[in-house]
């Protein structure tokens, strides 16, 4: 099977891929363009992108599993984000993560992402976000939101649709 | 009275300020490009000239610039090092991975007035024959990554980038490069061989020092988002006058990112050393203290892979008295400057300016544990002290933590911690191992604590656990 | 004419003075890399040019440095130096040595890694002090915390490199008291080998190895930190032509020969130093066998040839030595059909007086390029009494740009330069065929090679007076045969062969030849002294200098002088 990456998108990572002199550098570029439009790196999208770049699919496949961002199982519409690291957990971030867990049915001590049984959700307990100041912090796809009570947590997923 | 001084973040938060190039121009920016590529080759002695370029590196080293990022090198020095005579491109890259835990003092800067960034690497690059340049943005900050090429964007459309920029003759292009959540991109050679398109696996030094064999091989200057925003300030001030900032040897100012158990978290702008660890922590312009009925444990001033500092320690610290002299004198550790070398001298760092604040309700176990969950997360795996030593003291501490501590593990993270220490390709050994050291160092009494509370297994008893449960 | 001056200068080598374990020596100031260019000598060579062994493991001299591993961490001291950039000297005038130790805290040492450190001027090099130990120590307990110590079921055990140092420079026991990181075991990586990634310390020798020697990227690092394991993309294989290389170079047991894996125990076997016969390149090998079964050949060191390198191909084509269909028998066959089995000396005795009737130029001699030099030098004795004419079979495959010749038989240059065979080898067969059917031939003697491969069929057969055949391996040709006479593999024997490049090169005796089958020199020799009169040498020595003596293309080369790497001659 091979992967049907649409025009406009092949077009947005040719011109990628002229940012740099050696078009290996595009690599994390692109994956996270096929990432954002698949919604992961599956098999297929390490070839592609591996052979786009003029590279070995191993080249790519070391990056996919070095790089905590990229993900090769589908997730949910929303991933939601939690801060874990000192700043955060001083803030409250290990109850706030235990919440949404809980909230959506899953397991608060797994490790790495999880995807909840309605595929809405994805929730991960991921490394310092970098707003220590705002604790604690989570995200959702590419939005950030700080201060995060376990209330507006809830209202903030409730509007998510 | 301390107070803050706002320099590269004295508009990000007016009113009305907008991340856009009319608003940033409006307040005179990109006056100090214009400045910079006006600049006149200059007469010296022996009928010898200096090129704009030079003058404006002078300038750097004049205004005794130090990095930003962590290590707190100095940035005209930096600058000097670059093999200018290889044939080979130069590359500037803007270290925006900001991911040192503690740290959110960049994220203002890209997020609220990236043009203030994009003047500072135009500079920068001007100042090094750079041609190409990327800002290297950790991969947690999509929205800043936009707005950032929108900043470019527009400083293309102005003619700020791209060929002949101003009619200068200078050529310039920046790119937008996104990291992915991994933190050892915040060193330089692991973000080199990330914008590489590899694994971020720091280079060994000798030989791939970036100023000689960096990025693609070529001579490659990698400096922290503040620290380019500096530049543009030290070109609009002149590098004596940005010099007369702050202290001696620690000039200029620095954001510091100020969170954990205050009343008062946030970031303040400071003139480098002319403000305590203390009031940072404690004065109304500040922090505001802690906590109500809390009282101080431990404070983290750099970013969680610099020393621990415990509440009352003291320090021996040359100071000048009132006559001029340097003399030895106690220092508490809420009274140290909050600069590059005093925090050194008390055997920890500035790092990347981020205070972490502990207040007495703290597990101080389960704080290391934290962090050093984070070190073995984030370690590449690269060499050996640090691929295996990071996840052995992560587990150790989990098992503190989970109350099966025993009594000599004190001494046995001490044992792990020492063998990463100063052993590895990178610095990321002391990051991970310092937490250990000076929590345990530290608070050796609390890691005691959690293996004297060991339940004896089945069919061994334990004397000494049988004789701590009775009491 | 202005004279000039013309006389080559070996220029004088620039060297370094430095101090190794307080020794003063001079090492050159360069030394080659990994692909032989000059650079900078670094403390691991240096070291190891005054006989001092660093311990390592990613580090490999025919490797790109990655200063992974940290075992070759070092302690080292290097002159202190003054404000004014100059060194500060001691009372007695020697410079002032500041040890290298951390910046944050001068108790603990600085050590440089002996791979990717260059030697400065005066540095002292500290390989066996308490702090370089302690810090050897501190990587081999890191090393062995996740590894499972499994060395009994290990196919490492006893050339594994972890065993070694931690017998030299470990404690005898470690902290560690967490549980183990689960990796990957028994991943079917590739044809031919296997890994676990358990065992593996993640030196990526393996990774350079097939990226930067063979030109295939296969081979990465996947997931992170802790949980770093060696691994192909999902669903490709390691599977080029040399990817048993890198089990040679694996310093622990992470990577194995499918072929080799639970055959034999390393210490039970007995090592002879010979070359691989599957292509003109020669590389050099060492054949390791117990009880007279080869189990492996792996690859030898020589720069002038194969560095340290050779083909998977090569290496596993091993096992048609130990085959069932191996001649083993001295057979005197009748025309009849009837056939004696019999001693060397009968044979020996009735095919000389067999071959003494034959006329001058009714002899025709296919020999083998696969025959060592020795036996090709008493093929040509032969063939010059009964001015035969003579030629070998070409082998062509294919080849890489890495070792692979087209050229499979090891010896083509020593048969062209020993007479036997021509520029363009087998250009006398269609002469041999012809001769054969106008009958001009009555005689054909074939010396490891099967006639039937250049269309000498029955019929032809069947036209001759006299078809003699040696071979190792049973063929139709054997099997028609009035003469038959078993010969050793190379395995078996001792002698030279000359490579694609011209390169002399000897072999060793791995094991005895089955049967009667003997070492050919010792027949042919026999044959040579029965029907020309001649006495050649009766040892192999002897009938090499004998040989290299009588062709001028050998220059008077010893045999002593081939040394264990060769030597190159004109061809």
């Amino acid at each position: 099977m091979s992967l049907n990456v649409p025009q406009t998108l092949e077009a947005e990572i040719d011109e990628l891929i002229t940012h740099y002199p050696e078009k290996r550098s595009a690599s994390v570029m692109l994956l996270h363009a096929i990432q954002e439009h698949f919604g992961y790196v599956s098999k297929e999208a390490i070839e592609w992108i591996a052979s786009k770049l003029e590279l070995k699919p191993i080249n790519v496949y070391e990056l996919v599993t070095f790089y905590p961002m990229f993900r090769q199982e589908p997730a949910g519409k929303y991933v939601v984000k939690v801060c874990r690291t000192l700043s955060c957990a001083l803030g409250g971030s290990g109850k706030l993560h235990g919440h949404i867990c809980s909230k959506l049915g899953l397991d608060s001590r797994k490790h790495g992402l999880q995807t909840a049984s309605d595929g809405k959700f994805s929730v991960e307990f991921v490394e310092c976000l970098a707003s220590c100041g705002t604790a604690p912090v989570m995200m959702i796809n590419d939005d950030f939101y700080e201060g995060v009570s376990h209330e507006r947590a809830d209202e903030i997923m409730g509007k998510c649709q | 009275m301390p107070e803050e001084f706002r320099l590269i973040l004295k508009k990000a938060d007016e009113p009305g300020y907008t991340p856009d190039i009319d608003c940033y121009m409006s307040h005179g920016g990109y006056e100090s490009l214009k400045k910079a590529l006006a600049i006149q080759p200059k007469e010296i002695e022996d009928g010898k000239t200096k090129t704009p370029q030079e003058q404006i590196r002078d300038e750097v080293m004049t205004s005794g610039l130090r990095g930003r990022g962590g290590a707190g090198f100095s940035c005209g020095l930096k600058w000097s090092f670059v093999d200018r005579r290889s044939g080979k491109p130069i590359y500037l890259i803007c270290n925006a991975d900001e991911s040192e835990p503690g740290t959110f003092k960049d994220r203002q800067i890209i997020h609220k007035d990236p043009h203030q960034l994009v003047e500072g690497m135009i500079i920068s690059a001007f100042a090094n024959d750079v041609n190409l340049a990327y800002i290297y943005i950790r991969g947690e900050f999509p929205n800043g990554a936009k707005l950032l090429n929108k900043a470019l964007n527009e400083a293309r459309e102005k003619g700020f980038l791209g060929k002949n920029i101003l009619g200068s003759g200078f050529d310039l292009e920046i790119h937008v490069h996104r990291g992915a959540g991994a933190y050892i991109c915040g060193e330089e050679t692991g973000l080199i061989e990330s914008l590489e398109g590899k694994r971020a696996y720091p280079r060994i030094k000798p030989p791939f020092f970036p100023a000689v064999l960096g990025l693609y091989m070529c001579p490659t200057i990698v400096n922290n988002v503040e620290t380019l925003c500096a530049v543009r300030h030290i070109i609009e001030m002149g590098g004596a006058e940005y010099a007369k900032l702050g202290t001696p040897r620690n000039t200029g100012t620095r954001i510091v990112s100020l969170s954990g158990q205050v009343k008062k978290p946030g970031y303040y702008e400071i003139e480098v050393g002319k403000v305590t660890l203390g009031e940072l922590i404690f004065h109304e312009n500040f922090g505001g203290g802690l906590r109500e009925g809390r009282s101080l444990k431990a404070v983290i001033p750099g970013g969680s892979s610099a020393k621990v500092l415990k509440a009352g320690e003291k320090f021996n610290m040359k100071r000048p008295n009132k006559d001029g002299e340097m003399e030895s004198v106690e220092v508490d550790m809420l009274d140290i400057p909050y600069d590059f070398d005093s925090l050194m001298a008390a055997g920890t760092m500035s790092g990347s300016s981020a205070i972490i604040v502990m207040d007495d309700s703290v597990d101080i176990v389960d704080v290391l544990a934290n962090v050093s969950a984070f070190y073995a997360h984030e370690s590449c795996g690269q060499c050996t002290p640090c691929r295996e030593g990071s996840l052995w003291m992560s587990k150790a501490l989990n098992r503190l933590t989970s109350g099966k501590g025993r009594k000599e593990d004190a001494e046995y993270l001490t044992h792990i911690a020492t063998n990463i220490q100063g052993r590895t390709i990178c610095a990321f050994g002391e990051a991970s191992s310092w937490p250990v050291l000076s929590f345990v160092k530290k608070f050796k009494d609390e890691f005691e604590a959690k293996g004297a509370a060991v339940q004896p297994a089945e069919g061994e008893p334990n004397k000494e656990g049988a004789a701590t449960a009775a009491k | 004419m202005a004279t000039e001056t013309t006389k080559a200068e070996s220029k004088p080598v620039e060297t370094v003075t430095v101090k190794v374990d307080g020794v003063t020596v001079e090492v050159p100031k360069t030394t080659p890399d990994w692909q032989g260019n000059p650079v900078p000598t670094t403390i691991l060579q240096a070291c190891k040019q005054v006989g001092k062994e660093i311990p390592h493991y990613c580090y490999h001299p025919k490797l790109p440095v990655s200063g992974n591993c940290r075992m070759c961490l070092v302690e080292i001291g290097m002159p202190a130096m003054g404000r004014d950039r100059k060194p500060i000297l001691n009372e007695d005038g020697t410079p002032k040595i500041q040890k290298g130790v951390l910046p944050y805290d001068p108790s603990l040492p600085r050590g440089a890694i002996a791979c990717a450190t260059p030697v400065a001027p005066n540095m002292e090099i500290h390989t066996h002090s308490d702090n370089t130990k302690m810090m050897r120590e501190a990587v081999l307990e890191s090393l062995l915390i996740n590894h499972p110590l499994d060395c009994p079921i290990c196919d490492q055990a006893g050339e594994c490199k972890l065993q070694e140092y931690s017998m030299e420079h470990g404690q005898a026991k470690s902290q560690f008291a967490e549980t183990k990181v689960a990796k990957p075991k028994q991943v079917d990586l590739g044809p031919r080998i296997m890994l676990d990634a358990e065992r593996c310390v993640l030196c990526t020798r393996c990774i350079r190895f097939s990226r930067d020697i063979v030109n295939d990227d296969a081979l990465g690092i996947v997931e992170r930190g802790s949980y770093n394991s060696i691994a192909t993309f999902p669903g490709s294989r390691f599977e080029n032509n040399y990817t048993l290389n890198t089990v040679d170079i694996c310093p622990v047991g992470a990577l194995t020969s499918k072929d080799f894996r639970f055959q034999m125990r390393v210490w039970f076997m007995k090592e002879a130093k010979s070359i691989c016969t599957s292509c003109s390149t020669g590389c050099n090998i060492v054949v390791g066998s117990r009880e007279n079964k080869v189990y492996r050949y792996e690859p030898r060191d020589n720069d002038a040839v194969n560095a340290c390198w050779m083909c998977d191909e090569g290496r596993l084509n091993y096992k048609w030595v130990n085959r069932e269909d191996r001649l083993t028998d001295c057979i005197i066959r009748e025309r009849d059909g009837n056939q004696r089995k019999v001693e060397w000396p009968t044979l020996i005795k009735e095919l000389s007086e067999r071959l003494a009737k034959a006329e001058p130029g009714s002899v025709a001699i296919i020999a083998s390029a696969r025959a060592s030099n020795e036996e090709l030098y008493l093929i040509k004795l032969l063939a010059d009494h009964f001015q035969a004419i003579t030629d070998c079979i070409p082998r062509q495959g294919e080849s890489d740009n890495f070792l692979v010749q087209a050229d499979k038989n090891p010896n083509s240059n020593g048969a062209r330069v020993l007479g036997v065979a021509f520029s363009e080898m087998g250009i006398q067969i269609a002469r041999i065929d012809e001769g054969i059917e106008s009958g001009k031939i009555k005689t054909l003697l074939s010396f490891g090679e099967n006639i039937t491969r250049v269309g000498i069929d029955d019929a032809m057969i069947g036209k001759l007076d006299l078809l003699v055949v040696s071979d190792i391996l049973g063929s139709h040709a054997a099997d028609k045969a009035d003469f038959v006479l078993p010969g050793a593999a190379h395995l078996e024997k001792r002698g030279s062969f000359v490579n694609g490049k011209g390169r002399v090169q000897k072999f060793q005796k791995a094991i005895e030849a089955p049967g009667n089958a003997r070492a050919d020199w010792e027949w042919l020799r026999e044959l040579v002294i029965k029907i020309t009169g001649k006495q050649p040498a009766d040892n192999l020595p002897g009938l090499f200098n004998e040989m290299s003596a009588s062709v001028s293309a050998f220059n008077g080369v010893q045999w002593k002088d081939l040394g264990d790497l060769g030597v190159d001659i004109n061809i």
